[in-house]
């Protein structure tokens, strides 16, 4: 029983990873598409176009992986061919997994039967989400390094530069953020921001570590290597960077990643800073707002509203990366290496000494 | 149940979908290949040479040595900021004297120019 538990919340996490990614394809298709003044994606339709409307969001969904997948698969002869094979799932692998600690709601009870809505328990979510997410470079490097092409090589190089340029400062975003809620599990951070400031405001973690949230945001976007950071696949320079030799299936598992790592910055933003899956002055058994007004809610609501709370933040978080991805113009090399070692290091340092400092002094007000 | 037992179960499932997936355009797609289609990019022109030997910057190697060090020293202020609480007044000194000397580490990278590209 335990083991069909662990495999259905398992399989939840890992669906709404894949859903997240296939829905982003089209967002960003249709996002682009309205910042640049243009329709964007109108063409693919069910049925060969004999419907009267066009069900875009369902197309795309459909059309964009089934025409990768059904794509002619290319090793180039002077590639390296088990390490060209590696790639792509070593990129996609650990990203998938990252979902498992990310919890989606808070416990649901089927037959006296309490069940954690997060795939795996783990004590220390936040090391293993770090971790995870680091191991996304092997994709990179190793993808580049197999295809024997000098584009490929000098994207992996360069994303991989980047790539752990950057998670210095994800990292020290993190540590502050550990210092205000004293665990690394990420349920129990999630829970803990159920509880109000002054009675009003909900005591989310933006609000006790706003400078680690912009760091961490940062950071995030820069791992999942997209414009402005999107120097290790710059068209203009390097073709497509590290995936330029490849193609098919393989080619959307390293866009998946990318798109994978979007949500993984979402959901890491959501679960530490916007209370995870709590929707404020909701508790397990309805709403109690501060005017003493109550209204009680079914707990099987509770868990659905939590649900949709979760997905709607992480939604939210995507869409900025988006907007952000289609807004703003691309760093230089130099302007990208300077920024990540010379501004956000030292205030990434400079945050997890104040408020370590401040923490002690000010005893009580936060976290536990 | 064991964290660690549905973390595995958790690898497995997200191990079988990524082969499904890596293996689908094998299945799926249709193979016309020739010699060119073979051919590394090189934006069209014959390739030269192979890659293996050639070189690239140092500065890579020196990032990835830096990140190194800094990743090690954000490992260790982990176990710190789980307990500082419990540490207290005591624990932050201890850390903030670690920090200082690789504040003063990164301030002398600094000056050496190590972060700077050219």
């Amino acid at each position: 029983m335990d083991v069909l538990i662990s495999f259905c919340t398992a399989l939840v996490a890992l669906l709404i990873c894949l859903q997240v990614t296939v829905l982003l394809l089209w967002i960003e298709r249709k996002g682009s598409a309205l910042i640049q003044d243009r329709v964007g994606a109108n063409r693919a339709n069910l049925f060969g176009g004999l419907l009267p409307f066009n069900l875009g969001i369902v197309n795309t969904m459909m059309a964009d992986p089934l025409k990768l997948l059904t794509k002619e698969d290319i090793v180039p002869a002077a590639a390296d061919r088990f390490l060209h094979w590696l790639a792509p799932w070593v990129a996609v692998f650990p990203l998938f997994l990252t979902f498992a600690v990310v919890p989606f709601g808070d416990v649901i009870v089927v037959g006296g039967r309490e069940i954690n809505l997060q795939a795996v328990a783990l004590s220390g979510g936040i090391l293993f989400v770090l971790a995870m997410v680091s191991l996304g470079v092997y994709g990179v490097i190793v993808g580049g390094w197999a295809s024997n092409s000098r584009y490929a090589f000098l994207g992996s190089v360069r994303g991989s530069a980047q790539m752990i340029s950057y998670e210095i400062a994800m990292g020290l975003a993190l540590v502050s953020v550990v210092l205000t809620f004293g665990t690394l599990d990420l349920q129990e951070i999630a829970r803990v921001q159920g509880r109000l400031m002054w009675g009003v405001v909900p005591a989310w973690g933006v609000f006790y570590q706003p400078i680690a949230f912009v760091l961490l945001f940062i950071a995030g976007i820069a791992e999942s290597k997209r414009a402005p950071f999107d120097l290790p696949e710059a068209e203009s320079e390097l073709v497509a960077g590290f995936q330029t030799e490849y193609s098919g299936s393989k080619m959307s598992m390293f866009m998946m990643s990318d798109f994978i790592e979007v949500a993984i910055v979402a959901a890491l933003t959501t679960t530490l800073f916007f209370g995870g899956w709590q929707v404020p002055f909701l508790y397990r058994d309805g709403f109690h707002f501060p005017g003493g007004l109550t209204v009680a809610i079914p707990s099987l609501v509770v868990t659905l509203l939590q649900i949709v709370s979760f997905l709607v933040k992480v939604f939210v978080f995507c869409w900025i990366q988006i907007l952000i991805r289609w807004s703003l113009p691309r760093l230089r090399y130099d302007q990208l290496m300077a920024f990540g070692w010379k501004k956000l290091l030292p205030v990434g340092l400079a945050n997890v000494a104040a408020s370590a400092v401040l923490g002690l002094l000010l005893e009580g007000w936060t976290g536990t | 149940m064991n964290p660690y037992a549905a973390l595995l179960i958790n690898a497995a499932l997200c191990g079988l979908v990524a082969t499904i997936l890596l293996f689908m355009s094998r299945i799926l797609g249709r193979r016309r290949g020739s010699k060119v289609k073979y051919e590394i990019f090189e934006t069209g022109n014959p390739p030269i040479g192979s890659l293996r030997g050639t070189r690239f910057p140092v500065k890579f190697y020196l990032t990835a040595i830096l990140f190194i060090i800094f990743d090690i020293e954000i490992v260790f202020m982990y176990p710190w900021a789980v307990a500082y609480r419990e540490l207290g007044w005591f624990g932050l000194a201890e850390m903030a004297a670690f920090m200082g000397i690789l504040a003063v580490g990164l301030a002398y990278i600094w000056r050496v120019g190590a972060l700077e590209w050219n």
